[in-house]
C-alpha cells in the first residue's frame, strides 16, 4: 500500500510540474508581446524595457519558468499585471465561489442521477423508466446555460423568487448565499446528472441480472435491500469513475454558469485572463486545475477502494 | 470499397429501426433540419443579417415575421434557419476531426499492446480537462471563429472516439477471423483496414451519433462566450447572447433559439440511442 | 412424511415469439430428510422448476399448479409469504459459488444477512452464528474466514459458505442447483460429504439438481429424470441404474461413463438428435423424435407417469425399456 501510495503522489508531481511546464512554455510562444498590453499608452523603447525588467520578461523562458516554480512552491503566484493584485488573493475570492457551486452541484447531480438511475433499471419497462430516460434525454439535449437565461428570465426578472445574479460569501450571510447560489447548483447539477443517470442505469440493469443479486433475492431478502445493499453498491463501482470523469464537464460548466449568474468565481477569473493576456493568473490557473484534477483522480481512488474489497486487498499488487 | 465485412447484416438493422416509433420519428425531424439547414440561404424568408430599424421587437405571429424580431428587427426565423446550419455545420466538423484523430489511435491502442499504456493515458488526461479551456485559448491564440470552435470541440472529443474504437478493437481482435488472418500471414495494417475497421464501423457510428449533439451545444456555448461564431453572422449561440440583454422585453428571442438546439440535439441523441439498441445483439429489450 | 409436495407445476413464458412451455405438470414429493435428485440435460427445465416454487422467476414467467410445502400453498402466494419461506423454509445453492457470491460483501455479512433478515438477530450475533455455520461446512479457522471476501477464497470454499449460507436458518428443503458443476473433482466430494452431513445432522431435506449422473449415483436417495419440461422417469437410485424404463434415461445411462470395475470397457453412446423447445403442449412423447423404440402411438398421445401420484418405480412411455441395462436401444 505504501508503495502503491509512494508512485501514486510521485506520478502527480510530474503531471503537475509537465501540465504547468507545458502551459508555461505555450503562453510565451503565443504572438503578441505582453509587455506592449502592459505598457498601455507610454509605448516608448524605454518603458517597454522598463516593464520587462520588473516583470522577468527580458530573460529566458527557462529562466522565467524556474523563477515561478520556485516561487510557486513558496506559495507565491506572482501579481496579477493587469490588475496588480496578488493571484493568490485572487484566488482566495474566486475559488470559495467556485467549490461551493462545484460541490453542491455535483452532490445534486449524484442524487439525482443515482436515483433516477436505479429506478429507470428497477421500474424497466414502466412508465417511471420511459420518464427518467426521456428526462435523462433532455438533459443530455438542452443548453444549460439557455435554461439558465430562460430561468432568470422568469424565476428572478419576472417573479422575483430568486435574485439574477451576483454573490454573497457564506460566512458574511449563509441564507443569502444558499438563495444566490440555488440557480446556479440547480442548473449546472442538472446537466451533470443526465450522464449520472444513463451510467447508472445501464451498470443497475448489469448488476440486477447478475447471480449473486439472484442469491440475495433467494435469501428472501426485502426488495430494497437486495437493490440497496447489494445491486446498487456493485454498480457504484462504474458510476464513481463517471463522476470523476465529470471534472472537466464540471469546470466548464462552472465557467458558463458563472458567466451568466455574474458569479465572481474561478471560471471567470479564467476567462477574463486569457482575453486579458494575463500571465500570471493563467498560470495560476491550469496549476490549480491541474492540482484539481490530481486531487480529483486520487479521491475517486479511495473511492473504490472503499467501494470494492478486491481493490483495497489486492492494491498492494499494483 | 469491395471489402466483405461481417456487419450486423443492414437489413435487419433497418427492420429493427423501422419498428422502433422514436427512431423513425427522431429519424424525420433530423432529415427535416439537415434539409432546412443546407437550403436555408434560399428557404429563409429574410436576409438573417436584414435589419429594419422600424420593425423591432415584434412578438412571434407578426404577419411577415412567423417567429417576431429582434433588437434590430431582423427576422427571427430567418436566423434561427441559418443558425441551424452554422450548428450542423459546427456538429459535422467537429465530429469529423475527431474522428480523423481518435479512429486511428483508438485502432492502435487496441491492436497493438506496445501503444495502448501511452495512448489509453493520454486519453484519460483529455478526458478530464476542460474543453472549454482548451476552447478559450484557442480562441485567444488563432482568433474566434466557426473553425477554430470546431476545432476544440473535435479536439475534445477525441478521447471518447479512441475508448470505444479501442474496446471494439480488443473485442474483435480476440475474434477467430482475425487470428485466422493472422495465422494466414496477414500483416497488421492488412488486419486493421480488411477485418477491424470495417466491423467497427457500428461503434463509430453510434459514436459519432452522439457526439454530433454535444459539439452542437458546445458550439452554441463558445458562440454565447463571444469565442465562437463572431456576430454578425448568425449562430444559435450568439442570438442568445444579445437576446440575454432584452430577455425581459423580447422573451421569444431568448426562448425559441434555445429550442432548436433542444430539438437539433434532441433528435440526435434520440436516434443515436435508437441504433445503438437496434445494433445491441442482445437487443430484443423494445 | 412428504415436507414439499409439487403436482402439475406447469412454467410458461411470454416471450416475443408467443409462449415457451418451459415446465409442463411436473410432480415430484420430497420426504423429510431425504435427498431426491433431478437430472437431465441443461435446458430441460430443472432450474427453473426449482426457482418457480419460491416465486424467483421473472414477471414474464406464468406458473400455475400446487406446490405445498408443510401445508402452505406456495404457487400464487403473495410475494410477503414467499419472502419468508425463502432462505428461511426453502433455500438454495447455486452452481457458481463466485458470480453468486456478492463480490464487496464479506461472507459473514451475507450469511448473517440471512439470520438478521429471518431470525431478527443484531449484528454481533449474526456473526458469532456465521462463525458456527462456517465451521459446521468445514472450513477451517472459520473466526478469521468470516471477515474474508468472497474473492479471498477457494472455489470449494465458496461453495462452502454458500451452504451455510442456505443452511444458516435450518430450512426444511435445500435446493441444489449444480453444486459441484463449476468445481474440481477432488473439490465436488467433499461438497456432496457437507450435503450428506447435514441431511444427517438438521434431517434438511435436498433436492439436488444435476446434469451428472455421478453426483445422482453419489448422493441421492430417489431420482427423477426430466426431459423437455416433463418428468419422464421416477426412480430409487438403485432401480435406476439398475433397470432403466425410459429410453431416455437408458440413453443417459449409454451416454455416462461407468465408474467402477466395469470403468472404460464400454464405448459411450450418444442420444441422436437435439432437446425440443416446447413451444405448444404437443399431445405426444416429447422424446418420440430421437426415440429408437417409437411407434405411431407415440406420436398422437402423451404418455403419463405411471404409476401417477406416488413415489414407485414408474415411467411416461408406452414402450419401456424391457431388456436389461446394457442391452438397451
Amino acid at each position: 500500500m505504501r508503495g502503491y501510495l509512494f508512485t501514486r503522489a510521485w506520478q502527480s508531481l510530474l503531471t503537475l510540474f509537465l501540465a504547468t511546464a507545458v502551459v508555461f512554455l505555450g503562453i510565451r510562444a503565443l504572438p503578441g508581446d505582453p509587455a506592449l498590453a502592459l505598457a498601455g499608452e507610454d509605448r516608448s523603447p524605454e518603458a517597454l524595457a522598463a516593464i520587462r525588467a520588473e516583470y522577468g520578461l527580458d530573460q529566458s523562458v527557462f529562466v522565467q519558468f524556474g523563477r515561478f516554480a520556485w516561487n510557486a512552491v513558496r506559495g507565491d503566484l506572482g501579481t496579477s499585471t493587469r490588475t496588480g493584485v496578488e493571484v493568490t488573493a485572487m484566488l482566495g475570492t474566486a475559488l470559495p465561489v467556485t467549490i461551493e457551486l462545484a460541490l453542491l452541484a455535483i452532490l445534486l447531480a449524484t442524487v439525482l442521477g443515482v436515483g433516477a438511475g436505479t429506478v429507470a433499471a428497477v421500474r424497466r419497462g414502466r412508465p417511471a423508466e420511459w420518464l427518467a430516460n426521456g428526462l435523462a434525454l433532455i438533459g443530455l439535449s438542452v443548453p444549460h446555460f439557455w435554461l439558465g437565461l430562460v430561468a432568470i428570465l422568469y424565476l428572478s426578472v419576472s417573479t422575483g423568487l430568486f435574485p439574477a445574479s451576483g454573490f454573497v460569501p457564506f460566512l458574511d450571510d449563509p441564507v443569502a448565499n444558499l438563495h444566490h447560489i440555488v440557480l446556479p447548483v440547480v442548473i449546472l447539477g442538472t446537466g451533470l446528472s443526465a450522464v449520472i443517470m444513463r451510467q447508472t442505469r445501464s451498470s443497475m440493469l448489469d448488476a440486477l441480472g447478475t447471480d449473486y443479486v439472484r442469491t440475495a433475492k433467494a435469501k428472501g431478502l426485502r426488495p430494497r435491500a437486495v437493490i440497496g445493499r447489494h445491486a446498487l453498491r456493485n454498480s457504484l463501482i462504474v458510476v464513481v469513475t463517471i463522476v470523476g470523469l465529470q471534472l472537466g464537464a464540471l469546470i466548464s460548466g462552472a465557467v458558463v454558469t458563472e458567466q451568466i449568474f455574474g458569479l465572481p468565481g474561478f471560471g471567470k477569473m479564467t476567462i477574463d485572463a486569457v482575453f486579458q493576456r494575463d500571465y500570471p493568473v493563467i498560470q495560476a490557473v491550469v496549476l490549480v486545475t491541474a492540482t484539481a484534477y490530481i486531487g480529483i483522480n486520487f479521491l475517486v481512488d479511495l473511492l473504490y477502494s472503499l467501494i470494492d474489497p478486491r481493490i483495497r486487498v489486492g492494491g498492494a499488487a499494483a | 470499397m469491395t471489402t466483405t465485412t461481417t456487419v450486423p447484416d443492414r437489413g435487419r438493422l433497418l427492420r429493427r429501426l423501422r419498428r422502433n416509433p422514436l427512431a423513425v420519428v427522431s429519424f424525420v425531424v433530423l432529415t427535416l433540419a439537415v434539409l432546412v439547414a443546407v437550403l436555408s440561404p434560399w428557404l429563409a424568408p429574410y436576409a438573417p443579417e436584414a435589419t429594419d430599424f422600424g420593425r423591432t421587437f415584434t412578438p412571434p405571429g407578426t404577419p411577415g415575421h412567423p417567429l417576431g424580431t429582434d433588437d434590430l428587427g431582423r427576422d427571427v426565423l430567418s436566423r434561427i434557419m441559418l443558425g441551424m446550419r452554422a450548428s450542423l455545420t459546427v456538429g459535422v466538423l467537429a465530429v469529423a476531426t475527431a474522428l480523423v484523430i481518435g479512429v486511428p489511435l483508438g485502432l492502435a491502442a487496441g491492436y497493438f499492446r506496445a501503444c495502448d499504456a501511452v495512448i489509453s493515458r493520454l486519453a484519460d488526461l483529455m478526458l478530464a480537462f476542460p474543453f472549454l479551456i482548451l476552447a478559450v485559448g484557442l480562441a485567444a491564440i488563432r482568433g474566434a471563429s466557426l473553425a477554430n470552435a470546431a476545432v476544440a470541440i473535435g479536439i475534445a472529443q477525441i478521447p471518447g472516439i479512441i475508448r470505444v474504437v479501442r474496446s471494439d478493437t480488443l473485442r474483435l481482435k480476440s475474434l477467430d477471423f482475425v487470428a485466422a488472418s493472422v495465422v494466414d500471414g496477414a500483416g497488421d495494417l492488412w488486419i486493421l483496414r480488411r477485418h477491424v475497421l470495417p466491423n467497427a464501423t457500428s461503434v463509430v457510428l453510434v459514436q459519432a451519433t452522439v457526439a454530433i449533439p454535444a459539439a452542437i451545444l458546445g458550439e452554441a456555448v463558445l458562440s454565447f462566450l463571444g469565442l465562437g461564431i463572431q456576430p454578425p453572422d448568425p449562430s444559435l449561440g450568439t442570438m442568445l447572447a444579445t437576446a440575454q440583454q432584452f430577455a425581459a422585453r423580447a422573451p421569444w428571442s431568448a426562448i425559441l433559439p434555445g429550442l432548436a438546439i433542444m430539438l437539433l440535439a434532441l433528435a440526435f441523441n434520440v436516434f443515436g440511442d435508437s441504433l445503438r439498441d437496434a445494433l445491441d445483439p442482445k437487443g430484443s429489450t423494445r | 412424511m412428504s415436507v414439499l409436495t409439487v403436482r402439475d407445476l406447469s412454467v410458461v413464458f411470454r416471450t416475443e415469439t408467443g409462449p415457451l412451455s418451459v415446465v409442463d405438470k411436473v410432480d415430484l414429493s420430497l420426504d423429510a430428510g431425504e435427498i431426491v435428485g433431478v437430472v437431465g440435460e441443461s435446458g430441460c427445465g430443472k432450474s427453473v422448476t426449482a426457482m418457480s416454487l419460491t416465486g424467483l422467476l421473472p414477471s414474464s414467467a406464468n406458473v400455475t399448479g400446487s406446490a405445498v410445502l408443510d401445508g402452505t400453498e406456495l404457487i400464487g402466494a403473495p410475494e410477503s409469504v414467499l419472502r419468508r419461506v425463502r432462505g428461511r423454509e426453502v433455500a438454495y445453492i447455486f452452481q457458481e459459488p463466485m458470480s453468486s457470491l456478492n463480490p464487496v460483501l464479506t461472507v459473514g455479512r451475507q450469511i448473517g444477512e440471512v439470520l438478521r433478515v429471518h431470525e431478527g438477530l443484531k449484528r454481533r450475533d449474526a456473526r458469532a452464528r456465521a462463525v458456527e455455520l462456517l465451521a459446521l461446512v468445514g472450513i477451517p479457522s472459520p473466526a478469521h474466514r468470516v471477515d474474508n471476501y468472497p474473492h479471498q477464497l477457494s472455489g470449494g470454499m465458496r461453495q462452502r459458505v454458500m451452504i451455510a449460507m442456505a443452511v444458516a436458518c435450518g430450512p426444511k428443503v435445500l435446493v441444489a442447483d449444480e453444486p459441484t458443476t463449476a468445481l474440481d473433482v477432488t473439490v465436488q466430494a467433499g461438497i456432496l460429504d457437507v450435503l450428506r452431513d447435514l441431511r444427517e445432522r438438521l434431517g434438511t431435506s435436498v433436492l439436488v439438481i444435476t446434469h451428472d449422473l455421478g453426483v445422482i449415483a453419489d448422493i441421492a436417495d430417489r431420482v427423477l429424470v426430466m426431459y423437455a419440461g416433463r418428468i419422464v422417469e421416477r426412480a430409487g437410485v438403485h432401480d435406476l441404474f439398475a433397470a432403466p424404463r425410459h429410453h431416455y434415461t437408458a440413453g443417459l445411462l449409454a451416454a455416462s461413463p461407468v465408474p467402477g470395475e466395469h470403468a472404460g470397457t464400454h464405448r459411450l453412446r450418444e442420444i441422436p438428435g437435439l432437446v425440443p423447445v416446447l413451444v405448444t403442449q404437443p399431445d405426444a412423447c416429447t422424446f418420440a423424435e430421437r426415440c429408437a423404440a417409437a411407434e405411431d402411438d407415440c406420436r398422437v398421445q402423451e404418455p403419463r407417469l405411471d404409476p401417477p401420484g406416488g413415489s414407485g418405480h414408474g415411467a411416461a412411455c408406452w414402450h419401456p425399456v424391457r431388456q436389461r441395462r446394457g442391452a438397451a436401444s
